[in-house]
Order: structure tokens, then sequence, then C-alpha cells
């Protein structure tokens, strides 16, 4: 049935996100001005907070099903900080997901307690994955893969004890010749340059990588497949796939810090004695505050953008396909969180671009939503390959 | 809970409906829409789908399955991707009909409901929308003066489906600063019914003036009895309802533009496959799914007796701008086609934009 209302579960579990939420919040200004300092494991009231707290309430059949609150809580967290948490979980790196997605059972076992950044973009590639022009290059006489080349924005990159990266053994066959290769810090060749300096998501991890004549046991490409497919790149496919749950997310993220702006704005209007009148129709548009009127629109598409994202999480639950729906839901909320935060500077005036409050912080911090895990305009093309039936090769 | 999952129930319906709006709807929409009327043997053929009478309970001669606005919003999604004003005065009947369902007073259900129970078409209408620019149906400027036990009624009212069939009217007036509606029959002295209105949009679906002078009604008129009706609900759903309908338009255009796109060749090539126009293509699929969410969440809300004026002003203004722009881009999309009246874009743009400033037109 569908229905829109939280259960008293459901609501307990997000307080106790919005609990978290609001300590980490106060760490938000020191840490995207401190950009080159790392956020630490734990905050002053890291220890007290989980002392005084009680047990979770356990869902169940009645409650609303995991991957929806996993995209609520997203939201939850990320309303309070986008990098700053009462305690870090170091378990899920990207490269994690890789792992876990393409690895042998005995290279999961191997590193399963590695956390692990995925290095996939470089210097000349974004977007376009299959122009990776990092080398890996078989030695047969050691039984190594050479690897060459340069990675950047890696999320986590700093922290992470090891990496998963994409790297084509044959570049004459192009995606085909892409493969993943996991690789340990510390190995000889592999150095982490520097911390990337962002417009926004300062506090957080992303690192340059590069690998020199970098040398790794032939057993670390990820699943052992060392052939070339012909035609069809399956595996190509099923690293894509993870895309499914990741671009979810990322929307989750954005919308967190939107729903952010949003309430900050709302609480102005309100001190501004600026009412919201939400029972007026169409005709009532020219009686509206102008303030008012702008600021409910940005709420109906925040609103719009925040149901969107949950059907998507919805559909993952149920076991339905939805590379269409994880695309529409990135699609949209990469827009909409730009609109919303630029939207409420523009409502709140000049408060909101001084950086002792956190409006301009949340502008610079959501920006990136439309870019990363494929841009607006990579999700457009998935969109609109999907409505007209067309192939890579039809619409380009 | 949230869900998203429609009930078997909801599938079926949506289905029946879909055939429906494409067997006899979509045909004759053009040519209903150029003759500026609704052929009365439509509105036998959709009576028989039962869109009203279903939800009234067998007590008073309906089928009595359950009541939902979820279900009703999927109906006419489907129903206006055939055509809107066909749509519209397919559940007309449910205007009137709904309203005393939800909020009418035991023996006003028990007068007026087996109206709409009956084997051949019947209608009444709402009346809220009034004439004036920056006129909002919420803060309506027809008047309910109390005189002893009864109510004169004074204004005007304009956008009034089907007022030259609907055998009662249940029209909003302010009583000081109590807003009410009040029943009343088609015949009550004092009101007139004006001529067929001319607009932009929806040629097809008649909808007329009301000129209430100082038309007395009984205490029993007002809706819900003494204790009177939310009527800001009754708002709430009619705006809901008329998101469900914008949402209808402007899948018709984006399903229309996609098969359009593949055929037009520019420059060698069909004219989808250039980003320009995929891109835009994509956004109108982005807008149109979105709003669903919108328009599905306002219809649960109401469904489940929660407050939902927010929700619902939130799918009113997002269809309204949404389905307004995607039918702009479906006229750009087709290019010349778009502008001549052979294909039906041009008519999805017009009413796409009379859809979004009225009031009161439509219910779930």
């Amino acid at each position: 049935m569908i229905d829109f209302r939280l259960t008293e579960t459901d609501k307990a579990l997000l307080a106790r996100t919005r609990a978290e939420a609001v300590i980490a919040r106060r760490y938000a200004h020191q840490f995207d001005e401190n950009e080159a300092e790392m956020i630490p494991d734990t905050l002053p009231e890291t220890e007290d907070f989980y002392a005084n707290r009680e047990a979770a309430p356990k869902p169940g059949p009645e409650d609303t099903q995991g991957p929806v609150m996993m995209m609520l809580q997203a939201m939850g967290a990320f309303w309070g900080d986008y990098s700053v948490r009462l305690r870090r979980a170091d378990r899920g790196g990207l490269g994690n997901a890789a792992l876990a997605a393409a690895g042998t059972t005995e290279q999961k076992e191997k590193w399963g307690e590695l956390l692990l950044s995925m290095a996939i973009t470089e210097p000349g590639c974004g977007s376009d994955p299959s122009r990776v022009s990092t080398t890996a290059a078989l030695d047969e006489e050691t039984d190594e893969w050479v690897i060459n080349g340069e990675k950047i924005f890696v999320t986590t990159g700093i922290r992470a004890t090891g990496v998963v990266i994409w790297a084509t053994i044959d570049k004459s066959a192009g995606r085909a010749g892409i493969k993943s290769f996991l690789i340990e810090k510390g190995t000889p060749g592999f150095d982490v340059p520097h911390k990337e300096k962002k417009l926004g998501i300062r506090a957080d991890d992303t690192a340059a990588y590069v690998f020199t004549d970098c040398r790794i046991p032939r057993t670390n490409l990820l699943g052992l497949d060392e052939s070339i497919p012909k035609k069809s790149s399956g595996g190509f496919r099923g690293v894509m796939k993870t895309f499914n749950m990741t671009r979810p997310l990322t929307a989750a993220m954005g919308l967190g810090i939107a729903e952010a702006a949003i309430d900050l704005t709302r609480d102005e209007l309100e001190a501004a004695g600026i009412a919201l009148d939400y029972s007026t129709g169409p005709g009532g548009l020219g009686r509206q505050n102008a303030a008012a009127e702008k600021f409910m629109r940005l709420e109906a598409l925040f609103e719009a953008s925040r149901l969107t994202l949950l059907q998507c999480g919805w559909m993952a639950g149920q076991g339905m396909p939805n590379n269409l729906e994880s695309s529409v839901c990135k699609a949209h909320a990469g827009s909409a969180v730009r609109q919303i935060t630029q939207g409420c500077i523009e409502i709140v005036g000049s408060m909101g671009i001084a950086r002792e409050n956190l409006l301009e912080k949340w502008m610079r911090d959501s920006r990136i939503t439309d870019i990363y895990e494929g841009t607006g305009e990579i999700q457009r093309l998935i969109i609109a390959r999907g409505l007209l039936d067309y192939t890579r090769a039809d619409l380009k | 809970m949230i869900s998203f999952g429609l009930s078997e129930e909801q599938e079926m319906v949506r289905d029946v409906m879909r055939e429906f709006a494409a067997d006899a709807i979509r045909p004759i929409a053009r040519e209903c829409d150029e003759a500026s009327e609704i052929p009365s043997d439509f509105l036998d053929t959709a009576w028989t789908l039962g869109l009203t009478s279903t939800q009234i309970p067998e007590q008073y001669g309906g089928a009595g399955e359950e009541r939902s606005l979820v279900t009703n919003a999927i109906l006419l999604e489907e129903l206006a991707h055939g055509d809107a004003s066909l749509a519209m005065a397919a559940v007309a009947p449910s205007l009137f009909a709904n309203a005393i369902l939800d909020q009418g007073s035991d023996d006003q259900k028990q007068a007026l409901l087996p109206l709409f129970c009956g084997e051949s078409f019947a209608t009444g209408s709402l009346a809220v929308g009034e004439p004036g620019a920056l006129r909002d149906a919420s803060a309506p400027q027809t008047v309910a003066e109390p005189k002893g036990d009864s109510f004169i009624l004074s204004g005007r009212k304009t956008g009034v489906v089907l007022g030259d069939r609907a055998s009662h009217f249940l029209i909003t007036a302010r009583n000081g600063d109590d807003l009410g509606a009040f029943i009343v029959p088609r015949d009550a002295a004092g009101l007139t019914i004006g001529e067929p209105e001319k607009n932009m949009g929806l040629h097809a679906l008649t909808t007329n003036s009301l000129e209430i002078e100082r038309v007395e009604v009984g205490a029993d008129a007002l809706l819900g009895g003494a204790s009177g009706a939310d009527i800001q609900r009754l708002l709430n759903v009619s705006r809901t309802a008329l998101s469900a309908v914008m949402l209808g338009v402007s899948r018709a255009v984006l399903e229309y533009c996609v098969p359009y796109t593949k055929d037009r060749v520019a420059f060698d090539e069909p004219i989808s496959k250039k980003q320009s126009i995929a891109f835009r293509l994509a956004e109108m699929h982005i807008e149109q799914h979105s709003l669903r969410m919108l328009v599905w969440q306002a219809a649960s809300l109401l469904e489940h007796g929660e407050d939902a004026t927010k929700a619902a002003w939130q799918a009113r203004s997002y269809a309204a701008e949404k389905s307004m722009w995607i039918a702009d881009n479906g006229v750009q999309i087709l290019g010349g086609h778009g502008f001549i009246r052979e294909h039906p874009v041009e008519m999805w743009f017009r009413n796409a934009r009379t859809l979004g400033v009225v009031d009161g037109m439509v219910a779930i």
C-alpha cells in the first residue's frame, strides 16, 4: 500500500540520527576552515553520548524497510555535516564495495579488513571511464603487474589502507581492457602526494595518487580474470551496477544538506514574521510575500526530490531493477540541491554568505552532488537511452 | 511505513483506465476540443465504469468498495493521459458526491448519495472559483448571511464544471470568519446558471458561471450539518486531483514526443540522437516522475486523514510549474508541428496553462 507515514520506530531511529548530527554540526565550521587537518575518529562528546544512550529499537515488518531508512538516515547524518561524525565508520570505502562485488572468495578473506578507497578518475578522464590511461603491464618473469599512472579525487584516499584502481591491460581494447586491481598502501611506487583542495566538502578526505612502476602480485587482479572479452563487457557492466545504490546515496547526502538549508531559511523567515500560507490556491499567488513564495517553491522542489529518492530506495528493497530510477533521483537531486542552497542564500541575503554561518558552506558542499558518481549530464544520457530504447552506441 | 507499492487492485484499476483512455478518450479528444463539447454517449459510457459509485457505501446504493484517494489519483492520471477535458467530465459527479461522502451529515448522505448510484449519468458540481484577478478559493468573496434558521447566499462563481447538467451545487461562502459549503439545488430561487464559458484550454469541458442573488437555503444545506465541514480539506482534495490531471497531461506530452523524435530526421539522423533533444526528454521524464511522487503523497495523506494542506500545495504548485514546462518543451520539440492543431501537443499546451490556474474543478 502506498503510504508516507513514519512509524514510531522509524521516528525513534531518525531521532537518534538527528541527535548525532546536531553534535557533529558543532564542528562543521572548524574542519571546513582547517582544510589540511584530518578529522579525528571521535569527538570530545562521543564517549558520553554513547554511554548515556538507550538501545536502538528493532524495526519489524510494519516499519519502513531497510533501503528507504538508509536513505533517510543518510539525509539525517548529512543534515549535520558532510564530513564530521561522532564515530567514524571505517568499514565501507567504495573500494570495499568493489571487492565485495568482483573479488574471489580468497581475495575477500585476504583484504576484507582493509579500508579500501576506489580510484577511477584521472586528470584526463572523468565521466567516460573507458578512457582510463593508467596501465597495468604483466611481467611474466616475476608474475607481477606493473602499474603506471595518476589518479585524482580519491575519496577516503588518505585514511584508506588500500585502494582498488581501474587500469587498462590493453589500451587498444577500449573498455574491455579495463580491469580492477587492489594495491595496498606502502607498496613501493605508490605515492600519495596530497589531499585535494576543494570548493566544498573541504574536511573530507580526498586524495591524489601517483603510481610509478608500482609492482603488485599477479593475484591482485580483482576476480582474477585476465581475458579481454571481444564484444560484451559484462565485467564493466558489473562494476557500473554498484552505482544503483551509490547514486541514490549521493542524492541522499546532497538532499540532507539541502534540508539543512531549508530548515535554517524557514527559521529565519519565521523570525522575520513572514508567514508561509499553504492554504492558498492558484489565485493566491499574487498575495504571497515574495520571499515566502520562493521558499515554498524550493521546499516543494526538495520534497519532490526526497520522494523520488525514497521511491528509488524502495525499489531496491523490493529487489526491483532500479537502474533508471537511480539516475532519475540522482539527476533530480543534483539539480535540486543547487537551486535550493543558492536560492536560500538569495532569500536570507548577506547573512547567507557570511562564513560564520553554515549556509554558504552548504552551498559549496552540496555542489558536488551533481558532479560525482556520474554528472547530471551522464544521468540524463542514461535516462534518455532508457526512454528511447537506445544503446550507448545509438546515443553518445 | 513508507511504501510506494501499488495494491493489486490499484494495478488493475490503472490498467483498465489506461485501456479506456486509449480506446475511448484519446481518439475523440481533438474533435471534442474543436466542437467545444462532450458527447452525451461518452458520459454514458464512462458512467458504466462506476467512477463515482464504486466507493459509495452499499447502504446508499453504491458498490461499497473502500474509499481510496490514492486509487482515484492513479485512475485520474490515466484518464487525463487520454484527455484532460474528457477525464474531468467523466469524474465530474465525484466533485459533489465525494464531498458529501467525506464530509456530509448522515441526512445529507441519505438524501443525496443515491442520486449518483443510478443507471444513467447524473452529476452535481462544486462552485469554488470566483471571477476577477488574484482570487483565491481559500478566501471566497461569496457571502452566507445567517437569517434565523436559514442562510442567504450572495456572490458569483466561475468554472463550475458541467454546470449545465448538475442537479445540485456545493457553493463555498464565508459567514463572518467561518467558511462553509452550501448545498443548493439548481432550481433554487435567485440562482442563475450562466452560458458556457470560453477559455484558452479545456474546450471540451463545459464550465459555467453562477449568479447567486440572495439565494435562501435552510440550515440543513450547510455541508456537514450544524458542525460544518473542513473546507480546506475539500480544496486539498481538489488540488491533489488537479495535480493528477496535470501529471496525466505531462506524461501524454512526453510519450508523444519520444516516438516523434525517433521518426523525425534532421541532418541525416533522428533528432532523438541529438543531446539537445534527448536531454530535454530525459528532463521531462524526471519531472513527471517526481511529480507523481508528490501527487501520491498528497493523496495518501488525505486518504489516511492526515493534514495534507502542505502536501497538496506542493503537489499543485509543482504540477502547475512542471506540466507547463513539459508541455512548452513538447511544442518546441515538435517545432512547427507543435503549433498546428493536427497534433495534440498544441491542445495539451493550452490545457496545461489552464489547469495550472483553476481550482475546484476536479476531485478524487
